[in-house]
């Protein structure tokens, strides 16, 4: 299984060339100034974002070129944000639920996989609580697991950290490393904090 | 925690007179109020049958404004371009029309001759000016605009990253609307509908053109208060600070959003 993107995204003063593949069970670091397009490539791939111009695929399924346009809901393309968006309405068993059924968990099967997903993050013992209560480590443990619950195509992590104090960092990236060493799809990372491309990219794109 | 405030006579004077020039008027409806013979105005006919029926009138179209607006304040807050500015125009013009305008609108098109009205009367032999149902589309009309700026701001604000959020996990239109859109800005639409029964409890100018002004049949509170006051003074000063009242109420109710400076 393979992303391959290659084209230009972004609007106006915004748009930027973008072009690369990664393979699957690869993680692929992003690294370039800000307003280098990090983000707007992540918000492409996940079809937040139309492509300006070229093509975006997974495999010999095509997401987005001139005629085509594959919807974000469609693309089993899971999203850790950099502000995380928990739902607050929701406890933490029901954020991460809601993905697991909006992603085709059969009903039987979510509270199993719910389970099993917050203790693989280290959330254990947070399923009956509310985003409000967590703290930014908890939360982002939270975030983890509703992004990795249904085993998606593609990952894309946008500033994983950026929402955590330093201290806590060492922590949840060990986590994350270890999440990402068992999962086989596609992983584009965007990060501003060297520590976190060295620990869990394989490979980076330098967008200058 | 007290904090330094500025402090500037040339600032401070105009807006003492602001404050003075909205609060002088309604001290003075205090004052002049009969209060010995208020409760007695109060319980008459004319004022309870006005009352009850600005009740039986307001709270319905609070919550058709609501059930209609919101998914209208939802469609806005995803359009963008000439179409979504065009809705948004005519959906908030009756906020700034003249409301006896919006009930000749109203007669334009639901009148017996209306548009829509002579189908109406031909097909059904329905008549819609003049009957309470008129009255309850006269305070939607106004009303409505409330419900949908309130609400469309709060989409686009607590909505919008949200429901990103859960499109990327598979949901689609109608689980992200129930399950996370609508629970996020729940707050402000429950604001926007007590917003839209205010402006609706208060409606004059729409609904005595359109439904006309007949005692037990359409004339609620504010009719009253006119009606009143070529009759008898008092009695209309009485039901006018009951409407004081109610806007007070309102207020209190919002407090934590607006007096408070709060945005939750």
């Amino acid at each position: 299984m393979s992303l391959v993107i290659d084209g230009r995204v972004g609007r106006g003063a915004f748009e930027r060339p973008a072009s690369f593949e990664v393979s699957n069970g690869e993680v692929l670091g992003l690294v370039g100034r800000n307003g280098a397009g990090k983000s707007t490539i992540l918000h492409t791939i996940a079809g937040l974002l139309p492509m300006r111009v070229g093509s975006l695929s997974l495999d010999d399924t095509t997401w987005d070129a001139s005629n085509i346009f594959v919807r974000t809901e469609d693309r089993r393309c899971a999203v850790l944000f950099q502000d995380l968006r928990l739902f607050p309405t929701m406890t933490v068993h029901d954020n991460v639920a809601f993905a697991a059924r909006a992603g085709g968990v059969g009903r039987n099967e979510v509270d199993d996989r719910v389970r099993d997903v917050l203790s693989r993050v280290g959330a254990d013992g947070l399923a009956d609580r509310r985003p409000a209560t967590l703290s930014g480590g908890e939360s982002q443990r939270v975030a983890i697991a509703r992004a990795l619950v249904t085993s998606p195509d593609v990952l894309l992590l946008d500033e994983p950290f950026a929402a955590v104090d330093a201290d806590s960092r060492g922590p949840l990236r060990e986590t994350l490393a270890g999440l990402l060493a068992g999962f086989d799809g596609c992983t584009v990372l965007v990060s501003h904090d060297h520590a976190d491309i060295e620990t869990l990219a394989r490979r980076t794109v330098d967008l200058g | 925690m007290t904090r330094i405030r500025p402090r500037s006579l040339a600032l401070g004077l105009p807006a003492v007179v602001g404050l003075a020039f909205v609060a002088v008027p309604l001290a003075a409806m205090l004052v002049r109020v009969p209060w010995s013979s208020a409760v007695d105005i109060v319980g008459s006919h004319t004022v309870r049958t006005a009352l009850w029926l600005s009740l039986q009138t307001s709270v319905p179209a609070a919550l058709v404004s609501t059930i209609l607006g919101v998914p209208l304040a939802w469609w806005l807050a995803h359009a963008s371009g000439i179409r979504a500015r065009i809705v948004r125009v005519v959906c908030i013009a009756p906020m700034v029309m003249p409301p006896v305008v919006g009930g000749i609108a109203l007669l334009s098109a639901f009148g017996r001759n209306g548009v829509v009205g002579q189908w109406l009367w031909d097909w059904w032999g329905v008549t819609i000016p003049f009957t309470r149902m008129a009255v309850v589309m006269a305070q939607v009309f106004v009303a409505m605009p409330f419900l949908v700026l309130t609400a469309e701001s709060a989409f686009r604000q607590d909505g919008a990253a949200l429901e990103e959020a859960a499109r990327t996990m598979g949901a689609g239109p109608v689980r992200v609307f129930f399950r996370v859109a609508l629970p996020a800005v729940l707050p402000a639409v429950l604001a926007g509908t007590l917003l839209a029964w205010a402006r609706a409890i208060g409606e004059f100018g729409a609904s005595i053109t359109f439904a006309g002004s007949f005692p037990g049949r359409t004339q609620t509170l504010p009719m009253a208060v006119y009606e009143l006051l070529s009759i008898d003074h008092r009695q209309s000063m009485v039901v006018a600070l009951l409407l004081v009242l109610v806007s007070f109420l309102v207020l209190g109710l919002m407090r934590e959003r607006w007096l408070f400076g709060g945005t939750r």
